[in-house]
């Protein structure tokens, strides 16, 4: 029983974590209509630069600054934040394939550049991390528990503010713009900017999800900023309902419980000489779900409730 | 040095072919095609089925052509695998893209790209196992052309690359001469104008994946020659053609051409300073370059 309960601790602490990962995309791509084809960049950005700020230091290698453990989730959102701005000042004035196309380049790159470096963990990626609180806690079920409730926090914070935001004037620029740019630009909105603030303000909240994802496992590696990462947090969107933030956690639930279920079943079930391919018929089936979703229910199981005025919802 | 010269105009070639069909498709039907670079492997590995076919049923075809590992049966097969890929191209388009771009969303087909790349990708991995395949077992050597600079040359790759060209040229004739390249070309400058003028829209649609498909067969299967096959292909090709279509300009088919051959040469010259590990982000920084100096490429037109 008690094995029951602390797997259910584990796998909604690290669907809990995805989620913030996939409301920062919603506020993308579902409010802004930015593709983001590198999620893991930004993701990894944040785990990696929680890591190196808050961790100890680690012969050849990098950081190691041992920063409190809230700064460094900080510092990591902030280089994010910065890989953002980069990539969105280059790319978000050009037609829409350019940011795809550089967004998966950074990711790519990203992937690439940790990977090769010993300063930062190399493949072998960075240890010597000490989680928070670890020696009050103690290392087994009940740190866990308050991890989950720390990061179920973040998750409801997260959600609010994203609330708030899409209520506010702001949010409405952000649909404005995403609706019909040339409308928006004639009432004196300047949508490159805009969207440049939702694109960094978004990969913030991933690259917050990233620090999480690194702290719950103190470790991070090349192994775990993989582009299938990108491919499933953008399941979790679209079958969750672009532009939801409700949807977003509610889809990001679903497939995570599918694709462990699937593993699992795999795992348990299918003869031995399959198991190899375990992940490849994993990686058809999600990529089945999409390409069903798009042609069959492309607005996800729950639809953005579109307002056509505040007027006419107060109605 | 030369060496890395040499390599980048035989990578290059490979990458303009593939380049080329992802910006014809990129330009007119306006979405970044991820899944491009999987019809390079599907055309690898149809040619490899062909390959092993035709050599079952006549021995002779199965002997290679000195001093290439080449065989006349890999030649057929070369052959039939671009009419095959360009067929599954048109198919992927018929069953995804087309009922997607019916739907509205320009952006959601790129994801749908993703989605297609992924089930492309790992099928062939299941079929195919995920262990690298070759064509010819043979051991090729390579000819030392010459001592100092020390210059390695598989006759492979020369095959490749006049391979290559001969392709573009046939391309270039069709495009320059023929009412169908003038068709293509008008839809490409004004696909409504196009259509008032008499052109049939999604019959160049369906052309335009055909010729697509075909050219990034033949891709597939020249990295097939010089390198090795495996499921993985698509995936390490897919930004260095997309670096090719950004860097000619998206739309523009000479740029695709010569950005083909720049990246090709950037990321082999790149060698000379970084260790290899790091090419795979090469790609990537010559994409910031060229947004950076030049954000609509070499040959491509402002529009957004």
């Amino acid at each position: 029983m008690i094995g029951v309960i602390s797997y259910l601790v584990f796998f909604a602490t690290v669907a809990s974590i995805l989620s913030i990962a996939v409301l920062g995309l919603n506020l993308q791509w579902g409010n802004t209509g930015l593709f983001n084809g590198g999620v893991v960049a930004f993701f990894g950005a944040g785990a990696y630069g929680t890591l190196i700020l808050g961790g100890t230091p680690q012969a050849g290698q990098l950081g190691g600054f041992g920063l409190p453990y809230l700064l460094a989730l900080l510092g990591g959102m902030v280089c994010a934040g910065i890989v953002a701005w980069i990539v969105g000042l280059l790319t978000i004035r050009l037609r829409h394939d350019y940011l795809a196309i550089a967004t998966f380049g950074v990711a790519v790159a990203f992937e690439t550049v940790m990977r090769n470096t010993d300063a930062l963990g190399g493949a072998q990626g960075i240890r010597g991390f000490e989680r928070p609180l670890r020696e009050t806690l103690g290392n087994g079920f009940t740190y866990n528990l308050a991890f989950f409730a720390f990061v179920l926090i973040l998750l409801i914070a997260t959600y609010l503010f994203l609330e708030r935001l899409i209520q506010s004037p702001f949010g409405r620029l952000l649909r404005a713009i995403r609706e019909d740019e040339t409308a928006a630009q004639s009432l004196g909105k300047s949508p490159s900017r805009v969207r440049l603030t939702s694109f960094v303000a978004g990969s913030v909240i991933m690259g917050l999800a990233g620090g999480l994802y690194a702290t719950f496992y103190a470790f991070i590696s090349p192994q775990d900023v993989l582009p299938i990462l990108t491919f499933q947090i953008w399941a979790m969107l679209i079958v969750g309902g672009a532009g939801n933030n409700k949807g977003a956690v509610m889809g990001t639930f679903l497939i995570w419980a599918a694709w462990t279920a699937s593993g699992w079943a795999l795992s348990r079930f299918a003869p031995l000489e399959v198991q190899l391919y375990t992940g490849s018929i994993q990686f058809v089936l999600i990529g089945f779900v999409i390409v069903g979703m798009l042609l069959w229910r492309p607005q996800g199981l729950f639809p953005e409730k579109l307002v056509v005025s505040q007027s006419a919802k107060n109605k | 040095m030369i060496q890395n010269l040499v390599d980048g105009v035989l990578v290059g070639s490979i990458l303009s072919l593939g380049a080329i069909g992802l910006t014809m498709a990129m330009h007119m039907l306006r979405f970044a095609n991820f899944s491009h670079a999987e019809l390079l492997s599907i055309g690898a590995y149809a040619a490899l089925v062909f390959d092993g076919l035709f050599g079952a049923i006549h021995p002779a075809l199965a002997e290679a052509i000195p001093p290439l590992s080449l065989t006349w049966s890999l030649t057929l097969a070369l052959l039939l695998s671009m009419a095959l890929t360009g067929l599954s191209a048109v198919a992927v388009d018929k069953l995804v893209f087309k009922r997607v771009r019916a739907k509205g969303g320009e952006l959601s087909m790129v994801f749908a790209s993703f989605g297609v790349a992924m089930i492309i990708r790992n099928i062939l991995g299941l079929i195919f196992g995920l262990n690298p395949k070759l064509y010819s077992q043979d051991i090729v050597f390579a000819i030392v052309v010459s001592r100092d600079p020390f210059l390695l040359i598989k006759p492979d790759q020369v095959f490749t690359l006049v391979a290559a060209l001969l392709i573009m040229f046939i391309l270039h004739l069709v495009l320059s001469r023929t009412t169908f390249g003038y068709s293509l070309r008008a839809v490409a400058e004004n696909p409504t104008l196009a259509q008032v003028s008499g052109i049939n829209l999604s019959r160049m649609v369906v052309l335009i994946w055909l010729i697509g498909g075909g050219l990034a067969a033949a891709a597939g299967v020249f990295y097939g020659l010089t390198n090795q096959i495996s499921p993985v292909l698509g995936r390490d090709l897919v930004l260095p053609i997309f670096a090719a279509t950004i860097v000619g300009g998206i739309g523009s088919i000479y740029g695709a051409v010569l950005g083909g051959f720049l990246v090709g040469l950037a990321s082999n010259l790149a060698l000379v300073i970084l260790p290899s590990g790091y090419s795979p982000a090469v790609p990537f920084l010559i994409i910031l370059a060229v947004l950076i100096l030049r954000p609509h490429g070499l040959f491509g037109e402002e529009r957004t």
